[in-house]
């Protein structure tokens, strides 16, 4: 399939590159695999959002990345349009684990300071009922009405020392988002 | 014989919008000899959170890994992306004990510790591999014989394969088996194992309902009368966000999707009623009168 230009040549500037970028990608799980991606495209190819968007490609994403252009990767909106189907991890023939490097640099991005405010939302919404959703009360009625057991409760104590002592607590906080 | 006790993983978004799915499994699945206990104070499985802090997604499912653990029971999950995310946390700190120590870190805050003694499976791999399908298939009493469907068992019960180790994510066929043994008629089409775009439905909605809306197609001239699911998420995208869909692109579609329990329990003679086949926003009453004619000429 033809591959848009993300990153076309006038974009491009030697010196923007960081070469360490790469070993910041590597040094993660799953990370490790960029270094044998060689570009085929099995990725974009297979890649169900590449059908429709004008601007998300893994493969691109990945010879970015390995290039060493940190800032066009990490603030790209088209970083978050993976849908985590896995089915370049499944197809590539290098062994990358496409889907994983790209949730690396997802969670690099955040480190960077970008959260796209869905996130945020699941974030404060596990923190503050242990669900991803806050459940509203007429669900809870609801159920009943259907004979289902009541959902319990989370244990919220737990969930909380878990956000503070895996760093998830700066989701949370004010900063730059995107949408 | 299998030991069908299991402890019931609901997730997030079963509990919040598509409840029928669950009434619908509690309905069938004691039939069929399964036994569902209920799992105290779980939270989410951590994969919603993934994109963002990969730990803290590994430490939510851990946590609900090790409340498995203490009753010892092993965990079925209706929600394709619950059992994703736990089976591969379970099979990653089973095998690596470096991210098993950094995990266990995280859960000895909360006074717990992940062991590995426990396993983790879909609805659909129960079905398969521990009812077993000729059980199944001795619980169909009202065949649906006239009826014709299409299957969208979804990213997340197959991928990556790696960690599910079931059935073929490029030619998946365990769901139409499932299907099969309803009477109902699993008709193949287009790009079958295509993702339905529900993750990335409030990054861009315009791509996540073009994936949707394409498989919508595929399966209209397939010649499909109703679409079956096996999570909740990708039954959002095709039943709820239907209407969307066609308002968008300015089509029509009206293709009902029924959760495949609410199918098998149809074909073991449960009422629409019991199902909650009323929940479902696409109206599936033209289906429900194909099924109920083939119950008179059956009879």
């Amino acid at each position: 399939m033809t591959e848009k230009a993300v990153g076309s040549p006038k974009n491009f500037e030697p010196t923007r590159l960081d070469p360490s970028f790469k070993h910041e990608v590597m040094r993660e799980r799953d990370g490790e695999t960029l270094k044998t991606c060689f570009q085929c495209g099995t990725c974009t190819s297979s890649c169900p959002t590449a059908r429709f968007s004008s601007s998300y490609r893994p493969r691109t994403v990945l010879r970015m990345a390995q290039l060493g252009l940190r800032e066009k990767v990490l603030s790209d909106n088209a970083l978050w349009l993976c849908t985590a189907c896995f089915t370049c991890t499944d197809r590539c023939p290098q062994g990358v684990e496409v889907a994983s490097v790209l949730r690396v640099l997802r969670n690099l991005a955040v480190k960077h300071g970008i959260v796209p405010l869905i996130y945020k939302e699941l974030t404060s919404s596990i923190k503050e009922t242990g669900y991803a959703y806050k459940i509203p009360e007429l669900r809870h009625k609801k159920r009943e009405e259907a004979g289902l057991p009541p959902l319990p409760k989370a244990n919220l104590a737990d969930v909380s020392k878990l956000i503070k002592l895996t760093g998830a607590a700066k989701l949370l906080k004010k900063r730059r988002t995107h949408q | 014989m299998t030991n069908l006790k299991y402890l019931i993983f609901l997730g997030c978004t079963i509990p919040y919008r598509v409840s029928s799915y669950e009434v619908s499994a509690r309905k069938v699945l004691p039939k069929l000899g399964v036994e569902l206990v209920e799992m105290p104070d779980f939270n989410c499985c951590g994969l919603p959170v993934d994109p963002v802090n990969h730990e803290f997604s590994l430490a939510l499912s851990a946590r609900n890994l090790c409340l498995a653990e203490q009753q010892n029971l092993n965990i079925v999950t209706l929600c394709t992306g619950c059992a994703t995310t736990l089976r591969k946390t379970n099979k990653m700190l089973k095998e690596d004990k470096r991210l098993r120590e950094t995990v266990n870190g995280y859960l000895k805050g909360i006074g717990m510790e992940f062991k590995g003694t426990i396993e983790v499976k879909h609805l659909v791999q129960v079905l398969k591999e521990d009812v077993g399908l000729d059980k199944i298939k001795g619980a169909v009493q009202r065949p649906l014989t006239e009826l014709k469907v299409a299957e969208h068992c979804g990213c997340h019960l197959l991928r990556p394969q790696k960690y599910s180790g079931f059935d073929d994510a490029e030619d998946p066929h365990v769901l139409k088996e499932l299907i099969e043994l309803t009477g109902a008629r699993c008709l193949d089409y287009a790009d079958e194992a295509e993702c339905c775009g529900y993750t990335v439905v409030a990054i861009d909605e315009k791509v996540s309902l073009s994936l949707a809306r394409e498989k919508l197609h595929h399966i209209k001239e397939a010649g499909a009368q109703a679409i079956v699911t096996i999570c909740p998420s990708c039954h959002l995208m095709f039943d709820m966000q239907q209407s969307r869909i066609e308002r968008v692109f300015g089509e029509t579609f009206n293709l009902p999707v029924l959760h495949y329990t609410q199918l098998l329990g149809l074909a073991m003679d449960m009422s629409p009623e019991e199902l909650a086949l009323k929940e479902l926003r696409v109206d599936p009453t033209k289906i429900l009168k194909t099924t109920t004619s083939s119950i008179d000429s059956d009879s």
